[in-house]
């Protein structure tokens, strides 16, 4: 299946062009003819993914070719797809959360009137996004990069006749467009230092490093990381990811947590060998890592829309997995994006059937004791937060506190201590949101309906993704995918410093039940009032809270005041003293003429006759002068 | 087939003009199918030249040299090479569109036909001239038939626009006019006869100073074409007041001419100039690229809008082709093909919108998405187009502008590729603000995209896709004529007087 995985970006690009195109007459077949492609594109990365592994494990990166893209000058791409551990790894969540998410959103889009056109972005999404991670090369990356931002875009605005959509989408292309500038810029560094784009060129072939000065290095590395933050939602251009809520929620499982917002990772984690060369840029990986993890988590504490909290949780947990690549555990950089793959897609959708099921309704403020009437849906939500909050066994703890633990046995106590920190807000966020939102007593009118059987199932296989996937995948820093990424990614080497594995252990589970035992202690259903009524308490602290440190009020501005100022500013100078100078030149030239009589009449009509007879007289000046 | 392909392709779209004046009594649809034949005639003609054109060959090809005034040096000269053949196809393929796209004009249909027609043949002979003044000749007259258009079937200040478009481009003119009469002076001192030929003016011997003097000369009459920062303010004036198919001309091709005569006549003419003012026109072109996107975010008129876009694109083409890599000449000439097709289309596009809300206010629009999704669709693409979305047309373009750039000089090319965010700024702001938001009781019935409309976006989507996918064919053909052209300019010393080409390299093919 190697040599075919081409179709696996070719299956739901067509599956895309015959839903846009001819959505309208597949009428409410659109969704289920979405999901038979994602089921097959899956079924194609699957079969690469098992021919891969009955090969032996150091010749499992095979480049297959596609065709030719540009050629100008020196410069030559080919469409080449790549397919090793790494990449097929990526290949394997987009199609198989794809696949659960598409069959999700038959239910949830049931009474959209135009599916066709739902489905078709939605498959042409994940097209783009396989390109993006089956890319041999830097400018196929940079092509399904885009391409994912522009389906990020129409899906954010698909229900573009709220306002709120369209300007969220517009804020989402122009936010990560500034981290693409930057990664473009990247790889123009990439192009004069290399003369190619070819990642085999680029990122040296086996066992070979990249010959390139640190400095070189440096400059590459940022300006990727620049595009990667931006992609991804890290700081400082994150402020794009809550407004992308307003999508509907499949978008939000598929793109905004499972899939797109993790392309960032993928980047770095794709490149680390120019990031090791310098390691500024690993330590700068590292840092934003850090602090978007930390800042995220207390971000989403003050949000009572449960989509922006969860969105908040998402780069929250990006985070993490910057953080792991920065500190160099790139497999578990991996290990915790697939793990989060499956569980933030089941918080997303499971909050979807709260939606669905409650006329949009979302503010936890007037949810509550959902657990009576969607039992399932609590059921499975409760399910997604224990994997999250990083209990044992579930794939939260063998994967993020993975990460802490490995800091820890290299010595790095402020990266322990500070992610530990993040792992107490991240159980705290949680389950706050279980808390207020599905027991205690109903703050909503009416009763909310259980969502469908379409829905509930691709719910389950999330569900079970989500608390086991790491036990299976991950269960030790040398676990099975960590093993299987390892020819690419090179192995992870464990320290020897500080605590032993099992008293990290124990902190960890501890600070964990710490986060849950604080969330149920502020929130529990007697604490209701207290709350709810917690902005008029303590307004300053819910403000910062609630407006993320109010980042986000701070850009804004500066759009207002500065930026849109300015523009005006020179528009004003453009029409008054650009054209104004001009108009003034026409008017002295017309006062002027008026000094010769011919001229008086003013009309444009003689100055072009003029032309000619000046262009007749010099022809016959020239033919005349023999 | 060794046809004279080149006279061919000008003389193509005249084949309708006898008809519309003769027939006085025709018909106004049958004016319009004449129109819509002749260009279509001419499109399939230039295809045969495109099918004779050797890939892989840097110099003029299709030659074909006739003494016309001979005593005045005058020639009917035309060559093309891997610049102009893209001009050309673009230009050929844009008319029909055009044509089709002012299907819905009904006032003095016949003249109009015959004056669309005039102006494709006289823009055609503009890009294959290689006689100077033969040049000159089709590069002025493509002033009036523009004119016309705007003034005769413009909106409410056609009079003002026409008038500051043919002044402004004029006063350009007249600057090239006194350096082509200079060289051909020149001419009759250094080489015994007084010529306009292109090919023996290159082998001319120019004091530093003098060369200087006339690429500033020349510079100044394509850079109020182009429009090059700050000579742009006709540019706006112009499009808003044109109608659709005036627009859809005046970006897709007429624009193109300014950049063209830089590539084909300073470049040639004047390496040393070339190489001289390099710097300061790249900080002119980088300027506009930011500037035009600015002003074009405060707009509040959609061809406004457009308009000062262009200003910023055609900027990008400016650094393109001033950066002197084969890379960013490559790119230049693309995107010359690319705003062609993407800017063109946004123009007809909301042509159509207009068609059906006459208004061009931003303010006054909104809502439109859930009336007409297929209108807005055809908007969308050719937005993503304009502001460069890989996997369409621009995207090769400006890639190869700024990439080839980026090698030359990192600091410009850094703040160049502001206009890529900036570019998305203004288009998908302009778009929430037209396009989406609540469904307005004024726009309830607007009617979808018709077949005939379909009809004619549909090829240049095609088209866009085409060049973003698979731009090979058409940089294949490019390469050997950028790499030459970059060659030269690059080995030329800024302050040391330039080597005269040998016969050999400079007119390939020529026939004797």
């Amino acid at each position: 299946m190697i040599d075919l995985i081409g179709l696996a970006i070719a299956i739901p690009l067509l599956a895309a062009g015959v839903n846009m195109l001819a959505g309208v007459r597949l009428g409410r077949y659109a969704g289920w003819f979405a999901t038979a492609a994602m089921v097959a594109s899956f079924a194609v990365v699957l079969g690469a993914l098992l021919d891969l592994l009955s090969m032996p494990a150091a010749e499992r990166s095979h480049v297959v070719a596609a065709a030719e893209w540009i050629r100008a000058g020196a410069a030559t791409v080919s469409i080449d797809l790549r397919v090793d551990p790494l990449s097929i790894t990526m290949a394997m969540v987009v199609t198989g959360v794809g696949s659960l998410i598409h069959l999700y959103a038959i239910g949830y889009m049931e009474h959209d009137p135009r599916p066709g056109r739902f489905f078709g972005y939605m498959n042409l999404f994940c097209a783009f996004m396989l390109a993006l991670v089956l890319a041999n090369d830097f400018l196929l990356l940079y092509l399904g990069w885009e391409g994912v931002g522009l389906c990020s875009y129409l899906l954010i605005g698909f229900w573009s006749d709220r306002p709120e959509a369209a300007r969220a989408a517009k804020k989402a292309f122009i936010t990560t467009r500034v981290g693409d500038v930057m990664l473009l810029l990247g790889l123009f560094v990439v192009w004069t230092h290399f003369g190619s784009f070819d990642f085999d060129t680029v990122l040296g072939g086996e066992g070979t490093l990249p010959e390139i000065a640190t400095g070189t290095a440096t400059a590459i590395s940022l300006l990727m990381l620049g595009g990667a933050v931006g992609k991804s939602a890290q700081l400082p251009l994150h402020v794009w990811l809550p407004d992308a809520m307003a999508g509907p929620t499949p978008v939000s499982a598929l793109i905004h947590a499972a899939t797109m917002v993790t392309a960032g990772v993928y980047l770095v984690v794709r490149t680390h060998v120019l990031f090791e060369i310098s390691e500024v840029a690993l330590t700068v990986v590292a840092v934003v890592g850090l602090a978007g993890a930390l800042y995220a988590g207390f971000a989403s504490l003050g949000q009572y829309d449960m989509k922006r909290a969860l969105a908040y949780s998402t780069m929250s947990q990006l985070g993490f997995m910057f953080l792991a690549a920065g500190l160099g555990y790139y497999a578990i950089a991996m290990s915790l994006l697939v793990a989060h793959a499956f569980y933030k897609a089941l918080l997303f959708l499971t909050s979807g059937n709260v939606m669905h099921g409650l006329h949009d309704e979302i503010d936890v403020r007037r949810l509550g004791g959902l657990r009576r009437d969607m039992p399932l849906t609590a059921a499975l939500f409760a399910g997604g937060a224990l994997a999250l909050s990083g209990l044992p066994p579930f794939s939260g703890f063998f994967t993020k506190d993975t990460i802490l633990e490995l800091a820890s046995h290299d010595g790095d106590v402020y990266a322990y201590v500070l992610g530990s920190l993040g792992a107490l807000v991240s159980a705290w966020y949680v389950a706050r949101l279980f808390f207020t939102a599905f027991i205690g007593d109903r703050r909503y009118e009416g009763r909310a309906h259980e969502a469908s059987p379409v829905m509930q199932a691709p719910l389950v296989v999330l569900a079970i993704g989500a608390l086991f996937a790491g036990l299976v995948l991950a269960a030790t820093p040398e676990g099975r995918l960590a093993t299987f990424l390892e020819p690419v990614l090179g192995p992870i080497v464990e320290g020897h410093a500080g605590p032993s594995t099992g008293v990290l252990v124990a902190i960890s589970v501890v600070v964990t039940l710490l986060g849950i035992g604080i969330a149920w202690r502020l929130y529990r259903p007697s604490q209701v009032e207290r709350w709810v009524s917690f902005p008029e308490r303590e307004p300053g602290m819910a403000g910062v809270l609630g407006h993320a440190f109010y980042l986000d009020d701070l850009y804004a501005w500066i759009v207002s005041a500065v930026g849109l100022r300015g523009a005006a500013a020179l528009e004003w100078f453009d029409r008054t003293v650009v054209d104004g100078v001009v108009n003034g030149v026409g008017r002295l030239a017309v006062w002027a003429a008026g000094l010769a009589p011919i001229w008086q009449s003013g009309k444009v009509r003689r100055y072009a006759l003029s032309f000619l007879a000046g262009g007749v007289a010099l022809l016959v000046f020239a033919v005349v002068r023999v | 087939m060794d046809l004279p392909w080149l006279t061919l392709v000008i003389v193509a779209p005249l084949v309708g003009v006898p008809v519309l004046a003769a027939w006085r009594t025709i018909s106004d649809e049958a004016a319009r199918w004449v129109g819509f034949g002749a260009t279509l005639v001419a499109f399939v003609v230039s295809l045969g030249m495109l099918l004779d054109f050797e890939t892989g060959e840097a110099g003029f090809q299709l030659v074909s040299k006739h003494p016309w005034v001979e005593s005045a040096g005058l020639s009917w000269f035309l060559g093309v090479d891997g610049f102009s053949v893209w001009l050309v196809m673009v230009t050929t393929f844009m008319f029909p569109i055009a044509v089709a796209a002012s299907w819905r004009i009904d006032h003095q249909v016949r003249r109009y036909m015959a004056v669309a027609l005039f102006l494709e043949t006289v823009i055609l002979g503009a890009f294959l001239s290689l006689d100077l003044l033969l040049f000159f000749l089709f590069f002025e007259a493509l002033l009036f038939p523009m004119y016309y258009i705007v003034g005769v079937w413009g909106s409410k200040r056609r009079i003002y626009a026409a008038t500051k478009f043919l002044l402004y481009t004029m006063f350009g003119s007249a600057f090239l006019l006194v350096g082509i009469l200079w060289l051909y002076i020149e001419s009759g001192k250094q080489l015994g006869a007084a010529t306009f030929d292109l090919t023996a003016l290159e082998q001319l011997q120019l004091p530093t100073g003098a060369g200087r003097w006339l690429f500033l000369a020349f510079f100044i009459g394509f850079a109020v074409k182009v429009p090059v920062w700050p000579l742009h303010t006709w540019l706006p004036d112009a499009h808003t007041e044109a109608p659709t198919k005036g627009s859809v001309v005046l970006a897709a091709i007429l624009l193109k001419t300014g950049p063209y005569g830089m590539l084909r006549f300073n470049l040639d003419l004047f390496p040393e100039a070339s190489r001289f003012f390099a710097d300061a026109i790249m900080l002119l072109a980088v300027v506009g690229i930011v500037y035009g996107a600015i002003v074009a975010m405060m707009q509040s008129d959609i061809k406004r809008l457009i308009a000062y876009s262009s200003v910023s694109h055609m900027g990008l083409i400016v650094l393109g082709i001033f950066a002197f890599s084969a890379e960013s000449m490559d790119g230049a000439v693309m995107q010359m093909v690319n705003h062609g097709l993407s800017t063109g289309m946004l123009f007809l596009v909301f042509g159509m919108l207009y068609e059906r809300t006459h208004t061009r206010e931003i303010a006054d629009l909104g809502g439109i998405v859930q009336v007409t999704p297929w209108l807005a669709g055809a908007y969308v693409v050719a937005m993503l187009s304009s502001i460069g979305l890989p996997g369409l047309n621009n995207f090769v373009g400006e890639f190869l502008v700024l990439l080839g750039t980026f090698s030359v000089d990192r600091v410009l090319a850094s703040i160049a590729i502001l206009g890529v965010i900036l570019s998305a700024i203004y288009m998908l702001w302009s778009y929430q603000r037209t396009f989406q938001g609540p469904a307005k009781e004024r726009w309830g019935r607007l009617p979808d995209l018709s077949w005939r409309e379909g009809a004619i976006v549909a090829p240049i989507v095609v088209v866009m896709l085409w060049i973003g996918l698979h731009p090979a064919p058409i940089l294949e053909r490019l390469r050997p004529t950028s790499e030459q052209v970059s060659e030269r300019v690059r080995t030329v010393q800024v302050g040391e007087a330039v080597e005269p080409l040998t016969e050999a390299s400079g007119a390939e093919g020529a026939e004797p």
